[in-house]
C-alpha cells in the first residue's frame, strides 16, 4: 500500500489552495487527486473577473486564476494524478483510487495518507417540469462548459432557468459566445444574483422574468430537440396561474437552480452531518481548522456548504495549512496567524445582504461540531 | 450548419486547431484533435447521443462533466463511452447507442 | 422598481446610493458614474483609481464612493470594476453631444468612426451612437471600452450599444 503524508480529493480551487498551501507549509509528501483529465474543477470556464478583494486576486479572470495556480503546483512539485476517482474511504485513512491509465483503463490503487483533505465540490441541482428529459435541456454549468472550454454553442435559442449568480453570469456568456438567449426565468419573485450581473443581461435587452418558472419544454424539433418553452407565472403561494402561459421559440434550456455539496465521500466514514438550507443540503461541520469530526479529515470548499470559487480557495488554504501544522511542519504560532488573516478575509466576503445569510449558516454549521470530538 | 465559438473576445480567436476526422453512424464529420466527442458532435448540431432503455427516449449533452451518463455513445465499438470526457481521435468511429448498446 | 426586481438600475437608486453625480461637475467635463448599489463583497476600482477617488474601505461590502472633484475621467476604473458597471459620462462634449464611455465585453468590438445604435439599460435602442473612441489595452484585460458620441439628452439613458 502507497503511504503518504497527504492525500487532497479534487483538485478544483478548494483542493488546489489547500495543496499549495500544505506544501508551503513544509509537506514533503503530499498527493493530489482529481477524476478530471485537467485540473482546476470548474476555474476553467469562469471566463469573468472575480468579485472579492484586490488583495487576492479579485479583477482577475477565473480561467486565469487557475492558471497561476497551476504553475504554482508545478513550482512546487504538487504531484497530481488527473482521471483518478477516489471510490472509497475505510477505517484507519486507507483511500481507495481508482486510478486512470494513459490507454484510458484504469487500475486501483490503495493510499493510506495521515491526513486526508476532501475538497470535492458541487454538483448542480435538477428541475423537473414536463419535458425536461428533452435533448436540448441541460445544466447551465454544461453550457458553461461548452461554450468556455470547449468553445462549441450547445444551442442557439436558449431559455435560462434562475438567476442566481451562475444563471446571470452563464447567461452574459452565453452570449459573449455569440448565442441568443431569449429569456430568464426566476420563481422568486426577485433577481437572485448580483444587481450588476442583472444589468448586462438587462443592457444587452434580455427579459428576466421572475415569479415564472418553466411549465412545459416541447421537443418537436430536429431528432426530438428542444423547440419550444412555456412558462407561466406563479402565485405567492408558487402555484401556477392558469392564462398566463408565455411560449418561447427556443432549442436549448439551461438550468440554473443552485448546487449541493457532493458529500460522497465524507459519508463512507463516520463524520457528522448537518443539514444546512443556505449551504444546499447535508454537509460535514468542521472545526476553525476544516478538520471534520474524523481527526486527520478536513473538508473545504463547496463540499462544505456551496459558496462561491473565492471562498473555496480560501478555505482551501485553511485546511492546508491546518494540515501542515498538525503534520508538525508549522509552528503553531505561524499557523495560527495565517489562518486568522484568512478568516478576516472570508468574514468580509461572507459580508451584505448576499453573504450575511452564509455567514450565519457557516455559523451554525461550526457550532454543531460536538464538544467530545474536539482534540 | 457549424456552432463553434471562433472569436471570442476574452478566450481570442481559435487559430488553426488540428483537425481530425471521426465517422458518426456512418458519415464522416470534422473535429480538433483531442476536444471531447461530444463537442465535435455540437459544432455539427447533433445533439442526440442515445435513447433510452425502457422507453426509447433521445438523450443528450446534460452534465457536461462525466457525472450523468446522458451523453454515453458507442466509441469504437464500446458502448457507454461517456462522450463529453472522452477526447475525439483520429479516425475514431462513433455510434448513436440504443438502450444498453446494442444494435438499433 | 428596485434593480433586484427588473435587473436594472433606477435613477432613484443611485441618488439613495449617493452616486449621482451633481450639475456642476458633469459641466467640467467627463466623470467616472458608479452604478453599484447592492453592498457586495469587491473592492478593486478603489485600487484602480491612482487619484484616490474611489472609496470603499472596510468592509469590502461598502458602496463605492466617487469624491468628483478628485475624479479626472480618465476611464481607468471601467476595465477594473469584475460587475462593469462603471461608466464615464463627458456631458461637456459639444453644445449638441455628449459621450458615454462603457466596457463592452462582445465581438464584433466596435472600431473607431462607425455608426451604431445606442441603448439604455433596459436595451431598449434610443439614438444613434458614433463610435469615437475604443480602448483595450493589455491593462484592461480583455475589458475593452467603448466611447460613443450621443446626443446630450440621453447621457445619463445611454449605457451600451446594440450587439451585432
Amino acid at each position: 500500500m502507497l503511504k503518504t503524508e497527504l492525500l487532497v480529493v479534487g483538485a478544483g480551487p478548494a483542493g488546489l489552495a489547500a495543496a499549495i498551501e500544505a506544501k508551503k507549509g513544509g509537506v514533503k509528501d503530499l498527493l493530489l487527486v482529481d477524476l478530471n483529465m485537467r485540473p482546476g474543477g470548474q476555474l476553467f470556464k469562469q471566463i469573468h473577473k472575480f468579485f472579492g478583494s484586490k488583495a487576492h486576486r479579485a479583477g482577475i479572470r477565473g480561467i486565469d486564476i487557475g492558471t497561476q495556480m497551476l504553475e504554482e503546483a508545478k513550482e512546487l512539485g504538487i504531484d497530481i494524478w488527473l482521471n483518478t476517482a477516489c471510490v472509497g474511504l475505510f477505517d484507519d485513512k486507507i483511500a481507495c483510487l481508482e486510478k486512470g491509465q494513459p490507454d484510458g483503463s484504469t487500475k486501483i490503487v490503495y493510499v493510506q495518507p495521515e491526513k486526508i483533505i476532501l475538497a470535492t465540490g458541487g454538483q448542480e441541482n435538477v428541475v423537473r417540469f414536463k419535458g425536461w428529459t428533452t435533448p436540448g435541456v441541460m445544466g447551465a454549468g454544461a453550457a458553461q462548459t461548452m461554450i468556455n472550454v470547449n468553445r462549441v454553442q450547445p444551442g442557439q435559442k436558449i431559455v435560462m432557468l434562475g438567476t442566481g449568480n451562475v444563471g446571470l453570469i452563464v447567461s452574459y456568456q452565453l452570449m459573449q459566445a455569440g448565442c441568443e438567449v431569449v429569456a430568464l426565468v426566476e420563481a422568486a419573485p426577485k433577481i437572485g444574483g448580483y444587481g450588476v450581473h442583472a444589468s448586462k443581461i438587462s443592457r444587452a435587452g434580455v427579459p428576466i422574468f421572475t415569479k415564472h418558472t418553466i411549465k412545459e419544454v416541447k421537443g418537436n424539433g430536429p431528432n426530438g430537440r428542444v423547440s419550444e418553452v412555456v412558462i407561466v407565472e406563479l402565485d405567492e403561494k408558487w402555484n401556477p396561474i392558469e392564462g398566463t402561459e408565455k411560449t418561447f421559440e427556443a432549442d436549448t434550456v439551461t438550468l440554473a437552480a443552485g448546487l449541493k455539496p457532493v458529500s460522497d465521500l465524507v459519508k463512507l466514514q463516520d463524520i457528522e452531518l448537518v443539514f444546512n438550507g443556505p449551504f444546499g443540503g447535508w454537509v460535514p461541520t468542521h472545526t476553525r481548522d476544516m478538520e471534520s469530526t474524523c481527526p486527520g479529515i478536513y473538508v473545504a470548499g463547496d463540499t462544505t456548504g456551496v459558496e462561491e470559487a473565492n471562498t473555496a480557495l480560501e478555505e482551501g488554504r485553511l485546511a492546508g495549512i491546518s494540515a501542515a501544522q498538525s503534520l508538525g511542519y508549522m509552528k503553531d504560532a505561524d499557523a495560527e496567524a495565517l489562518k486568522d488573516e484568512i478568516w478576516d478575509r472570508l468574514a468580509g466576503l461572507r459580508m451584505g445582504p448576499f453573504g450575511e445569510k452564509r455567514a450565519v449558516a457557516k455559523k451554525e454549521l461550526m457550532d454543531a461540531f460536538p464538544e467530545v470530538a474536539r482534540g | 450548419m457549424c456552432m463553434r465559438v471562433s472569436d471570442h473576445v476574452i478566450l481570442g480567436q481559435d487559430l488553426n486547431p488540428k483537425m481530425i476526422e471521426i465517422t458518426v453512424d456512418g458519415q464522416k464529420i470534422p473535429a480538433k484533435e483531442g476536444e471531447p466527442i461530444l463537442a465535435a458532435l455540437l459544432a455539427q448540431d447533433i445533439m442526440v447521443n442515445r435513447y433510452t432503455v425502457k422507453r426509447n427516449e433521445p438523450r443528450g449533452l446534460f452534465c457536461g462533466i462525466g457525472q450523468c451518463t446522458d451523453c454515453a455513445m458507442i466509441v469504437n465499438g464500446k458502448a457507454n463511452v461517456r462522450t463529453c470526457i472522452t477526447p475525439a481521435a483520429d479516425g475514431m468511429v462513433v455510434e448513436t447507442q440504443y438502450g444498453y448498446g446494442g444494435a438499433k | 422598481m428596485a434593480i433586484a426586481d427588473v435587473g436594472y438600475i433606477s435613477k432613484q437608486e443611485l441618488i439613495d446610493a449617493k452616486q449621482d453625480i451633481s450639475d456642476e461637475r458633469y459641466a467640467k467635463g467627463p466623470v467616472a458614474v458608479i452604478e453599484c448599489v447592492q453592498e457586495i463583497p469587491c473592492n478593486p476600482c478603489e485600487g484602480a483609481c491612482r487619484f484616490g477617488a474611489i472609496t470603499i474601505g472596510e468592509p469590502i461590502t461598502n458602496l463605492p464612493k466617487i469624491n468628483e472633484a478628485a475624479c479626472t475621467g480618465c476611464g481607468v476604473c471601467v476595465a477594473q470594476c469584475p460587475g462593469l458597471a462603471i461608466f464615464i459620462v463627458n456631458k461637456a462634449y459639444s453644445d449638441t453631444e455628449a459621450t458615454v464611455a462603457f466596457p463592452y465585453e462582445y465581438v464584433p468590438i466596435p472600431k473607431e468612426g462607425e455608426e451604431w445604435e445606442g441603448v439604455n439599460r433596459k436595451g431598449e435602442v434610443l439614438c444613434k451612437a458614433k463610435i469615437v473612441k475604443v480602448m483595450n489595452p493589455k491593462s484592461f484585460d480583455r475589458t475593452p471600452v467603448v466611447t460613443v458620441a450621443i446626443p446630450k439628452e440621453f447621457a445619463d439613458e445611454v449605457r451600451s450599444v446594440k450587439r451585432k
